[in-house]
């Protein structure tokens, strides 16, 4: 575990929905710069852990820290909580009556109180630097998939999180368009960005995670290096999860 | 093989073009010998009933249109009036209805119960019912302060039946746009309230225009129903001028002058519809 103190850690994290328990006292370190890759099979519990920390959801036990802050307690703001952090979805959930430009800025003006002039003049560059320069005007349906995820990027980006929770963002995605967005990510990890990066693609979790953490069942099973995690797990549910992946030809 | 790739395909082209038309002379041929067929018939029968003489002079009687029209156009500049601040009134209560009943939060308990109440009571009473009660029962309770005008009274009821189903038709949109943009616009740092008036709302209201529009044209026509407890209106007016004059022309008048306003509305509700989907 490089990188230095922990931005988000959670402990003991129990979520259930009714009579489902999705996670059963989940526990992990997020470092400072450190990207953390969260993989596992559907319904293993990434979605639910990643929306646990963004306070989209309420654990029924455990805690969640946030810069050694505990965020889960009923005398914490979420909404202060959720400024801090910025969260990238499956689907994009780009704001469909807005342009790209107000996409990326909304946040910074009503969240941040941000003046228009300065929030329209970031977002611009931000926009730009994901390689959307020209499209500031269009409706989010005038773009590709691969377009729209890298405006939910600059999105989450814009609001300067602590930490970026990516959850499964090139899974909508044409393949061939899953390229331009892990470009974006690795252009984030190369600043810097402390990320948590819930995913299918092992290979991008191989190359761009410090730590790789194996979620089976609502629980942490196995984590580490990803070199280790991937090439030589230890866990008997990570080979059989690898094992299938590498059946499937994702691995 | 070029030569082929040339020609062949504009042959075919030509020959479905001619079938294309073809079809659409016959298709038009048989629509007009049916329409000729359809209308004709009614027409006919009508014509032909031995009663026809006298309707067309009780009811289509020329002179009588001329004497009463202006005085039933007159009547409905007050519905025409009524009309707009009702569904101006129905478009603001109906919303306020719409976001106390979406919102969960529990301060606001009372306030939507009694949303809940004021829907379920005035939408499901008949609007001629609620003016009557209405009509009749509020200056009944010689209150100082409260309105005695039937116009102003007759209002009020059809604001109260109105902002009931308009409610409905808001929190559907409300609740039609995905949970996905709440938690988008939370994720950015805004307040359930800034997610509701800047990403929820919008895209509800756009969704929700057709249907708006549905009510409106049925308002506007529901608007002769105050003519019951007494204001002038386009029914009223002609409904006394039949009593007088025995003919029934001028509530023929006041019917057309309900469909130069229901009518284009009508048109522009199928448009948005159609639209819907592109936006």
């Amino acid at each position: 575990m490089a990188g230095g103190a922990p931005v988000i850690e959670v402990r003991g994290v129990t979520k259930a929905f009714g009579e489902r328990e999705v996670l059963h006292g989940v526990d992990f370190d997020v470092a400072e710069h450190e990207a953390v890759a969260l993989i596992g099979a559907s319904g293993s519990g990434k979605s639910t852990l990643l929306r646990c920390i963004d306070l989209l959801e309420e654990i029924d036990d455990g805690d969640i820290f946030l810069d050694g802050e505990v965020i889960t307690d009923p005398s914490v703001s979420p909404v202060a909580v959720r400024r801090k952090l910025g969260v990238v979805f499956q689907a994009y959930n780009l704001f469909p009556h807005m342009s790209v430009l107000q996409n990326v800025v909304l946040g910074q003006m009503r969240a941040q109180g941000a003046r228009r002039r300065e929030a329209e003049e970031e977002g611009r560059a931000l926009l730009a630097r994901f390689g959307l320069a020209g499209r500031e005007g269009d409706r989010p349906d005038e773009l590709s998939g691969g377009q729209q995820q890298r405006v939910a990027i600059a999105r989450a980006f814009a609001g300067k999180p602590r930490a970026l929770l990516l959850d499964e963002v090139t899974s909508a995605l044409d393949p061939e368009l899953v390229g331009e967005v892990l470009e974006a990510v690795r252009d984030l990890k190369a600043e810097g960005m402390t990320m948590v990066i819930a995913t299918h693609e092992m290979t991008f979790a191989r190359e761009v995670a410090d730590e790789v953490a194996f979620l089976h069942e609502g629980r942490i099973v196995e984590a580490g290096p990803p070199a280790q995690v991937l090439e030589d797990p230890r866990a008997e549910e990570t080979q059989r999860f690898l094992a299938r992946l590498l059946r499937a030809g994702r691995a | 093989m070029t030569e082929t790739a040339a020609t062949a395909p504009g042959e075919r082209r030509l020959e479905r073009a001619a079938a294309k038309r073809r079809r659409h002379r016959r298709n038009a041929l048989i629509a007009a010998l049916s329409s000729i067929v359809v209308i004709g018939g009614i027409a006919a029968l009508v014509l032909t009933s031995p009663g026809w003489p006298t309707v067309r002079e009780t009811f289509f009687s020329w002179s009588e249109f001329k004497n009463a029209f202006p005085e039933v156009l007159s009547g409905f500049w007050l519905d025409v009036k009524v009309f707009m601040v009702v569904e101006a009134a129905v478009l603001v209560i109906a919303l306020v209805i719409a976001l106390v009943r979406v919102n969960r939060s529990p301060g606001l308990f009372p306030v939507r119960l009694l949303s809940t109440v004021w829907v379920d009571v005035f939408r499901g009473v008949p609007t001629v019912l609620l003016v009557y009660l209405i009509g009749f029962g509020v200056p009944a309770l010689e209150l100082e302060g409260l309105p005695t005008d039937p116009v102003v009274l007759g209002g009020i009821a059809l604001t109260l039946s109105y902002s009931g189903y308009v409610s409905e038709v808001y929190r559907a949109g409300i609740n039609s746009v995905h949970w996905g943009q709440t938690d988008a616009a939370l994720s950015v740092g805004l307040t359930q309230a800034q997610a509701m008036r800047h990403v929820i709302l919008p895209q509800a209201i756009r969704r929700v225009g057709p249907p708006l529009l549905n009510d409106f044209v049925s308002l506007q026509k529901d608007v002769a129903l105050i003519s019951i407890i007494g204001p002038q209106e386009a029914f009223r007016v002609a409904q006394i001028y039949q009593g007088e004059n025995f003919n029934y022309t001028p509530i023929i008048a006041a019917a057309m002058l309900y469909l130069v306003i229901t009518i284009p509305l009508a048109r522009i509700v199928d448009r948005m519809g159609g639209a819907g989907g592109v936006r």
